[in-house]
């Protein structure tokens, strides 16, 4: 990802900042400018929960080519506590033994390098956590 | 709005075309569609086409395409909708014809995918993904399409034989089509134990990389019978999307684009799912022909699976699915595979498919899906 995307991705990357529909009430990762069940537009700004569920998951065996070193790695869908859903990597866990319904909390951590341009990405990553 | 009828297709065989250049493959399939029509020119264009930039570094394919194929200052347009790029381009074509702007248009498709490597092909395809929400943590096509196998397998008790069944009947369809690129058998067993890509899919789950091309004609319905071939009628047209990223859908189990697309195109045809009497779909994974055939109402929710595997989808089954061999077997050059489903429809509702002919077919719906569902296109056409 170019360096300028990644700097506008900051606030949502580091601080989970979520959003909250001042209308209807659904919580949306990232932010958005229209909420897609109500169109309103009047959001107050959170710092979500980090912790979640697995609702459902796979091992990346065939990764693209930034993330071949990495591979296989477990992916999956995590419904946050605090409503939205994201898509993280599932670390510190064997990876056949990520099911469905398991609590994660979500950890910053590397998830790529660059390639040629040599930046280093930061994202979250789903580590699991106890109930 | 105008009838409109498909009067003319064209497609070579798919494979990895590695002597051919991205246009002459295109026109080539374009040539045979004209010939098959028997015109010399067209009022319009419509090509889909995904990612020619990142596949071949050529964009402006509308441009690129007119001048090849000897159509001077037409208005070309290439169009994209990821993987559904074909479907839309017919669908443009559809909506031109029906509007009354031109009489004489074709759409076409058309993808290279094997000039780059297998990462970066990869990676092209990923981003008709959220590459912002989904992309940075490493996501693959088949990575969602794996994650929503596991929520359908968890909800409905779907089998990973019941997806590997799908692979068994697409690719022995494909054994009766020439223009397939992989014309082989698989088994069961032979599917759940080839290479593993993202679990619980393997790479005989994943429809392959192609170069490939297709078009057709599109005409007024009362022009018909000024060409040389019967015409086939377009009875239906539905489009729609759903969110971009897989996550932000409630439920994983179902493709609401999907249903949103069948809908308007049933409604449009005034037919429902039991009207129809073959289906081209797009399995570009197992896994999705399954979603898709319940998401078409064509079975039940949760009943994809079993129907597969009860031969309920095979050639001579009650509603044949991807006769054609499907993606799976004849290839997923992504933006010409929207267009390749309605040259099947068309033949068999033509009565010119061969071995793998749906005998009695009469109404045929082609469903064309873009990303992991972020976009589909439905259309029906039936015999005049
Ligand atoms: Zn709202």
């Amino acid at each position: 990802m170019p360096t300028a995307r990644s700097w506008r991705a900051y606030p949502q990357t580091y601080r989970l900042e979520a959003a909250r529909c001042s209308k209807c009430g659904k919580a949306f990762f990232p932010p958005r400018l229209v909420c897609n069940k109500c169109n309103g537009r009047q959001f107050e700004h959170f710092d979500m929960k980090r912790t979640g569920k697995v609702v459902t998951h796979t091992i990346i065996r065939t990764p693209s080519d930034e993330f071949s070193g990495q591979a296989p790695f477990a992916l999956g869908i995590i419904q946050m506590d605090d409503g939205p859903r994201l898509t993280s990597q599932i670390v510190d866990v064997p990876l056949e033994d990520v099911r469905i319904g398991m609590p994660v909390k979500l950890e910053f951590r590397r998830v790529s390098s660059e390639g040629e341009a040599g930046a280093i990405q930061y994202g979250h990553k789903a580590v699991p956590a106890r109930d | 709005m105008r009838d409109v009828a498909v009067i003319g297709v064209g497609m070579q065989k798919w494979g990895e075309l590695w002597e051919r250049s991205t246009r002459d493959i295109f026109v080539e399939s374009a040539l045979l569609a004209m010939d098959d029509a028997g015109v010399n020119s067209l009022g319009a264009m419509y090509i889909g086409s995904m990612t020619p930039g990142l596949f071949t570094s050529q964009e402006h394919l509308g441009s690129v395409m007119a001048d090849y194929l000897g159509q001077k200052n037409i208005p070309s347009a290439r169009v994209e909708s990821a993987c559904a790029s074909g479907g839309l381009a017919f669908r443009m074509a559809f909506m031109d014809v029906a509007s009354g702007m031109h009489d004489v248009v074709l759409a076409g498709g058309i993808e290279k995918m094997t000039d780059i490597g297998g990462g970066d092909a990869t990676h092209a395809l990923a981003t008709a993904a959220d590459m912002q929400w989904e992309g940075v943590q490493g996501v693959t096509f088949p990575g969602l399409y794996a994650m929503m196998a596991v929520a359908h397998m968890n909800k409905y008790g779907t089998t990973r034989e019941q997806l590997a069944a799908v692979a068994v009947k697409n690719h022995h369809n494909g054994t009766m089509n020439p223009r397939a690129q992989f014309r082989m058998e698989v088994t069961v067993e032979g599917v759940i134990n080839s290479t593993k890509v993202a679990d619980p899919l393997n790479i005989l789950d994943c429809s392959p990389i192609t170069d490939g091309a297709a078009a057709v004609i599109l005409v007024p319905a009362d022009m018909v019978k000024k060409f040389k071939k019967p015409g086939v009628k377009v009875i239906g047209s539905g489009h729609a999307t759903d969110t971009i990223a897989l996550h932000d859908r409630e439920d994983l189990t179902t493709l609401s684009a999907v249903t949103e697309a069948a809908e308007q195109a049933y409604k449009m045809s005034e037919k429902d799912a039991k009207d129809i009497d073959l289906a081209e779909v797009h399995d570009c994974f197992t896994i999705a022909e399954i979603i898709v055939s319940e998401s078409l109402g064509l079975f039940e929710r949760g009943k994809g699976g079993p129907a597969v595997e009860a031969g309920e989808t095979s050639l001579g089954g009650r509603i044949p699915i991807n006769a054609s061999g499907g993606l799976k077997s004849k290839g997923h050059p992504v933006g010409a595979t929207g267009v390749a489903q309605i040259v099947e429809l068309t033949e068999q509702l033509r009565g010119e498919a061969g071995d793998r002919q749906v005998s009695g077919a009469r109404v045929g719906l082609a469903q064309n899906m873009g990303g992991s569902g972020g976009s589909s296109l439905v259309h029906i056409l039936e015999v005049m």
